[in-house]
């Protein structure tokens, strides 16, 4: 799959995108994101309060519920502050 | 339906010029600027592409069937922009106002709260996220 991060999302990871395979017991987005979290400091830094982030599923919107699958497009990102 | 992410300015004269069409009877537009705040030096703005234009796109789709909608014009730039700058413009274009002035505020709250934009503010010496506002949600709320 790949993942992408935005905003201070990407400055804590420092990358904005990176491709892993779907890993082993993950089914879900939020699954997802606390699997992130344990792969090193900054990623612990950016996925510490879920309740901080927002996430997308192949470039929609999605809330922690959401299953994911191996190939789609995955996003975290800060609540949107555009306009 | 024009949906444009860029970091040029936009130029109003040819945008009005694009929604003139035949029956149109009223263009409602709004344009955001970036507020000058003491100290502010820029506005530095990101965003997701692809992701971006799908979300304005939708809502866009989601004005045109709640209204009678003859245009719809969503422009907003990205990148380091100055205080006092156009930030985004929003024009929609109808037969009549009514249709015009809500679909324009209706894609405007959705702008603000659906499209994947995040603004860090540059002051001296430090530069920072801006965080959600509330009350940017609120508006969006309304809609429902």
């Amino acid at each position: 799959m790949k993942l992408l991060y935005f905003a201070w999302v990407r400055q804590k990871i420092g990358k904005s995108e990176e491709t892993m395979p779907l890993p082993t017991g993950v089914s879900t987005l939020g699954e997802l994101a606390l699997h992130l979290r344990s792969l090193g400091p900054g990623y612990a830094e950016a996925f510490a309060n879920l309740a901080r982030l927002r996430a997308a599923a192949n470039q929609v919107h999605a809330g922690f519920d959401a299953p994911i699958a191996d190939g789609d497009e995955i996003a975290f990102f800060p609540p949107v502050t555009g306009g | 339906m024009r949906i444009l992410i860029q970091h040029e300015p936009f130029d109003l004269v040819r945008e009005m010029e694009e929604l003139s069409r035949e029956g149109v009877g009223a263009v409602a537009t709004f344009i955001g600027h970036v507020r000058a705040e003491e100290g502010l030096e820029a506005l530095i703005v990101e965003h997701y592409p692809g992701m971006t234009e799908r979300e304005i796109a939708r809502h866009a789709e989601e004005a045109a069937r709640r209204w009678t909608l003859l245009g719809v014009t969503v422009i907003h730039r990205v990148g380091e922009l100055k205080p006092g700058e156009p930030i985004v413009l929003a024009a929609v274009a109808a037969a009549h106002r009514g249709d015009a002035f809500a679909a324009c505020e209706f894609l405007m709250d959705h702008v603000k709260t659906r499209a994947t934009f995040w603004k860090q503010q540059r002051r001296p010496g430090q530069t920072v996220w801006l965080d959600a506002n509330p009350a940017d949600d609120e508006r969006a709320e309304r809609w429902k």
